[in-house]
């Protein structure tokens, strides 16, 4: 029987129109602006007390709310517009105090029964729904020489305890160079390093009287120590960014040595930036004894006053890398002080370090990593250039009394406020290299409104001169190629929904284009249905070789396209990649829907009847 | 054949047609020697500022401010409305500058000011991703050219490729006539019109393969003309849908996807000419003939299924 399909194929055609509506539907309940309440530490519970000390606040303001709820110990209050959520969250705040984690959120509103289904709707690009988006650089050759910077002070603690004797371990341009004076010591110097430090590489030198061995790091071991150092960075930002309370974060790596950070609803940039940029990290050293030689010394000024300077070894006993936990609060003088604990290795090196040197004072360093900017003007062009520098200033300097452990706390800070800044860096970790901020992209609330209703209206009326045209040039067939479509809409955004792809505002130019595009393959089908009327073919003879000899052209013409919008995919940033998304995701729905979709439509009007002519 | 009789003889314009190419690609390599691309912050890095004002601001003004509070090299444009305006600065990134052109712009202000966007681009970012878009659109090319050669034939491929080509030249030449913004945006268009014009060669292709092996008759001229009136009533249907939600877009798609609109809309019109008249062109002109799509035996089992 010619035009006719299998009752299986209609059902299966049926089938996946029926479940691109249920995947789709999510998309027409819009979120609700909403505050997320969470603690601050997992062992606090949120309760109904909370709740009601938030809503008394809330109804004392006058502030509109409902759908107030607690899922995971998470709380969540919903508002009717986004100014009374900004209001709520400053209040909200205030009535929880520092435990909790206050978060502009938007809650879901779909039905129960969807979400069982797991269906949810696409999630809004930054351009859609406003935030912040940073893109951070990570200092490679920073990571490098503080790393190698570690490996000096080990090779050091070696050598000494090998008894091999050298005049001086100096590090430059990325490799660390050792002298010696003496031919024996440098060959057993050689045996011990390459076994304890197997990943450096070495070549001798031999100036005069100087024997220099030279160590640098294979490309292997330093490509490691990157990557390391990007993973690290990332898990401290991850941290720091959940300490910002911000629903939905995004923090990615890019590329070799960027890492995207995406803050859906975050305006205050200001502060978002001191956090996530912050570089404070400590340093535990031992004071200079008096009879140390200049080279294994370095001076460092005090904080409070830059006049008052002290000499403190250059090897560093631990870092703020160390610190398990820290915790700000006073100490009997009611002056600032954070509460440290030690992970298991940096206590030993701590209590080793300590033990040994009882009476010995030992300086707490505040490190900050800085960037200066300079602009230089070469051949009439401006460029400028970041230099990054860093400032180490000496906090507290104090007799040791007894061995320390892996806990003991540190004091001179300046407020409480830096106090408990400085607990919170040490809690989610310092960065493990220094990162600047390479690009920033703020999209203001109204913005991201303004996009989404400027979107809708243009798929509207794309949607709307499509349809129009087809109906009017192809009659019945247009209006079958018009439903095709419509189920190609919906299927675009179910798979979209589905895979929680990111609709970005040129991910919607995408969509539109789409629409015009996908009436391609039913254009391309009518006219060889026409074609072969002309030649004399029976209509029903016609429809069925117009759909046969229409799809290798369809197919070939829309592999191309998809090449292109997979290319698009892997060369395009943020938004861009939105576009690729909808484009190729367009393209696989259009191909199911003309083909598939409006032969069935044709099969079910006009198969198995006498025709004479077709409405085409 | 009684077919070429009633159909147009697209053909016999090629010459002309090949010179108004010829021209036009000329032209535009000229202008984007000369001119150049103004490209956007995305590509040089820099620092863009969009605000919303309550009521019209006088744009002298607004630079005077601007200047007074030390910002050489500034842009001062409207956005869309006359309410909205853009603030760019020539100068490198720092992400401090954002902020202070913000309160600079809300400290003499009368009245209030809102951020719509602020976007700041090192110009590092900016250079790679300049080139990684360029090595885009060359991959896109190449690949084409290879999946194209693979399906088709090497000449079909050398002219869908020479199609592409002439289009995203004559795209970009008239950014840079034009000199509007180039930004990522338009870039996606660029790779857009790429996909879409190859949609519509590969359609004219399909074709001429196809009635080279039916035809056993008339010269590779008449085949192609021939093929190009068998699709020329797809060809402008699609291309028609096509614009039309492009129209959409440019009128109703708002500011920020203005310049994508536009890119697309040129595409659009220059890649369905270029798939008559530069693909074919070329074809012809690489002596395309009956040899060169010699039937492989299982697709010569398809025809005989045929009704």
């Amino acid at each position: 029987m010619i035009n006719k399909y299998p009752l299986w194929k209609y059902l299966l055609i049926l089938m996946v129109v029926a479940m691109g509506v249920i995947y789709a539907l999510p998309n027409l309940y819009p979120d609700d602006p909403a505050v997320q309440l969470a603690p601050q530490r997992g062992s606090v519970q949120i309760t109904e007390r909370h709740l009601s000390q938030v809503t008394r606040a809330l109804d004392n303001a006058n502030i509109e709310y409902f759908g107030q709820d607690i899922e995971n110990n998470n709380g969540i209050i919903r508002f009717k517009s986004d100014d009374d959520q900004l209001k709520a969250k400053t209040l909200i705040q205030e009535a929880l105090g520092e435990d909790f984690v206050v978060a502009l959120n938007l809650a879901p509103t779909t039905p129960q029964w969807l979400m069982d289904l797991g269906a949810g709707p696409m999630k809004l690009g930054l351009d859609l729904r406003g935030g912040v988006h940073f893109l951070m650089e990570v200092d490679m050759k920073e990571a490098l020489s503080q790393r190698n910077e570690v490996y000096i002070s080990e090779m050091k603690t070696l050598l000494r305890s090998e008894r091999l004797r050298y005049r001086r371990i100096s590090r430059e341009e990325g490799t660390i160079r050792v002298l010696f004076t003496n031919e024996e010591y440098l060959s057993k110097a050689k045996t011990v390093i390459r076994s304890e430090f197997p990943d450096f590489v070495q070549t001798e030198k031999v100036e005069g009287e100087n024997l220099y061995l030279d160590l640098k790091l294979s490309d292997k071991a330093a490509r490691d120590i990157e990557d390391y150092a990007v993973k690290q960075n990332l898990t401290t930002l991850r941290n720091r960014v959940n300490e910002l309370g911000v629903s939905e974060p995004l923090v990615q790596r890019q590329g070799r040595n960027r890492i995207v950070i995406e803050l859906p609803g975050v305006q205050d940039t200001a502060a978002a930036k001191r956090i996530l940029g912050a570089t404070a990290n400590l340093e535990f050293r031992l004071e200079a004894a008096s009879d140390a030689g200049t080279l294994d010394t370095e001076e460092y000024p005090f904080r409070d006053s830059a006049s008052r300077r002290a000499t403190l070894e250059r090897d560093i006993i631990i870092t703020g890398n160390s610190v398990s936990n820290a915790q700000s609060s006073f100490d009997e003088n009611s002056q600032p002080q954070v509460n440290i604990d030690l992970d298991t290795q940096g206590g030993k090196l701590m209590n080793r370090a300590t033990r040994n040197n009882i009476r010995r004072r030992m300086a707490v360093l505040f490190v900050e990593h800085k960037v200066k900017t300079r602009v230089i003007e070469t051949e009439g062009e401006k460029i400028e250039q970041r230099i990054p520098y860093v400032e180490k200033h000496i906090i507290s300097l104090a007799t040791i009394q007894s061995a320390l452990g892996n806990s003991f706390r540190i004091t001179g800070l300046d407020s409480p406020s830096e106090s408990s800044e400085l607990a919170l860096l040490l809690r989610a970790g310092s960065l493990a290299a220094p990162i600047y901020f390479v690009e920033e992209r703020t999209i203001g609330p109204s913005l991201g409104k303004e996009n989404i209703e400027l979107g809708i209206n243009s798929v509207q009326i794309g949607m709307a001169f499509v349809v129009l045209f087809m109906l009017a040039y192809y009659r019945l067939f247009g209006l079958i190629a018009n439903v095709a479509l419509s189920a190609n809409l919906i299927l675009l955004a179910a798979l979209m929904s589905m895979m929680s792809a990111t609709l970005t505002l040129p991910g919607i130019a995408g969509i539109v284009l789409t629409l015009g595009m996908a009436v391609d393959a039913n254009v391309l089908i009518f006219s060889r249905i026409k074609e072969e009327m002309q030649n004399g073919a029976s209509p029903q003879m016609a429809i069925h070789a117009g759909f046969e000899r229409a799809f290798v052209t369809i197919f070939d013409a829309n592999l191309t396209t998809l090449l292109v919008a997979v290319i698009l995919f892997a060369v395009g940033t943020g938004p861009v990649k939105g576009f690729a998304v909808t484009l190729s995701l367009g393209i696989i729905t259009s191909m199911f829907t003309a083909i598939m979709v409006t032969r069935a439509l044709v099969n079910v009007t006009h198969g198995g009847r006498q025709l004479k002519k077709l409405s085409i | 054949m009684s077919r070429i009789n009633r159909s147009i003889d697209f053909m016999a314009k090629r010459k002309i047609a090949g010179y108004i190419s010829a021209i036009l690609v000329v032209l535009s390599l000229v202008s984007l020697a000369v001119n150049q691309l103004k490209l956007g912050l995305d590509f040089t890095g820099g620092t863009l500022v969009e605000v919303s004002f309550q009521q019209a601001p006088e744009l002298n003004d607004l630079r005077k401010e601007l200047e007074i509070a030390g910002f050489d090299d500034v842009t001062v444009q409207n956005f869309g409305s006359d309410r909205d305006v853009l603030v760019r600065l020539g100068q490198g990134f720092s992400p401090t500058v954002g902020d202070s052109v913000l309160s600079a712009i809300k400290q003499n202000a009368s009245y209030n000011v809102e951020l719509k966007r602020a976007e700041f681009v090192g110009a590092q970012v900016g250079e790679e991703l300049r080139d990684q878009g360029g090595l885009g659109m060359l991959l896109a090319l190449g690949l084409v050219m290879a999946y194209v050669a693979f399906r088709f034939q090497l000449k079909f491929s050398v002219a869908a490729v020479s199609a592409l080509a002439h289009d995203v030249i004559i795209m970009l030449g008239l950014f840079s006539v034009l000199q509007l913004d180039f930004d990522l945006t338009v870039l996606a268009a660029v790779l857009a019109v790429i996909g879409y014009s190859l949609n519509d060669t590969i359609v004219v292709a399909d074709r001429i393969r196809e009635n080279f092996r039916r035809l056993r008759t008339g010269t590779p001229t008449d085949i192609v003309n021939v093929s190009l009136n068998q699709t020329l009533g797809r060809t402008l249907i699609t291309s028609l849908t096509t614009l039309l939600v492009l129209l959409a877009l440019f009128f109703f798609g708002g500011e920020l996807i203005h310049n994508f609109a536009v890119a697309l809309l040129v595409g659009v019109v220059v890649g369905t000419y270029s798939s008559i008249y530069v693909a074919a062109n070329v074809l012809l002109a690489l002596k395309v003939d009956r040899d060169d799509l010699i039937v492989p035996e299982k697709e010569g089992l398809e025809e005989d299924d045929r009704p």
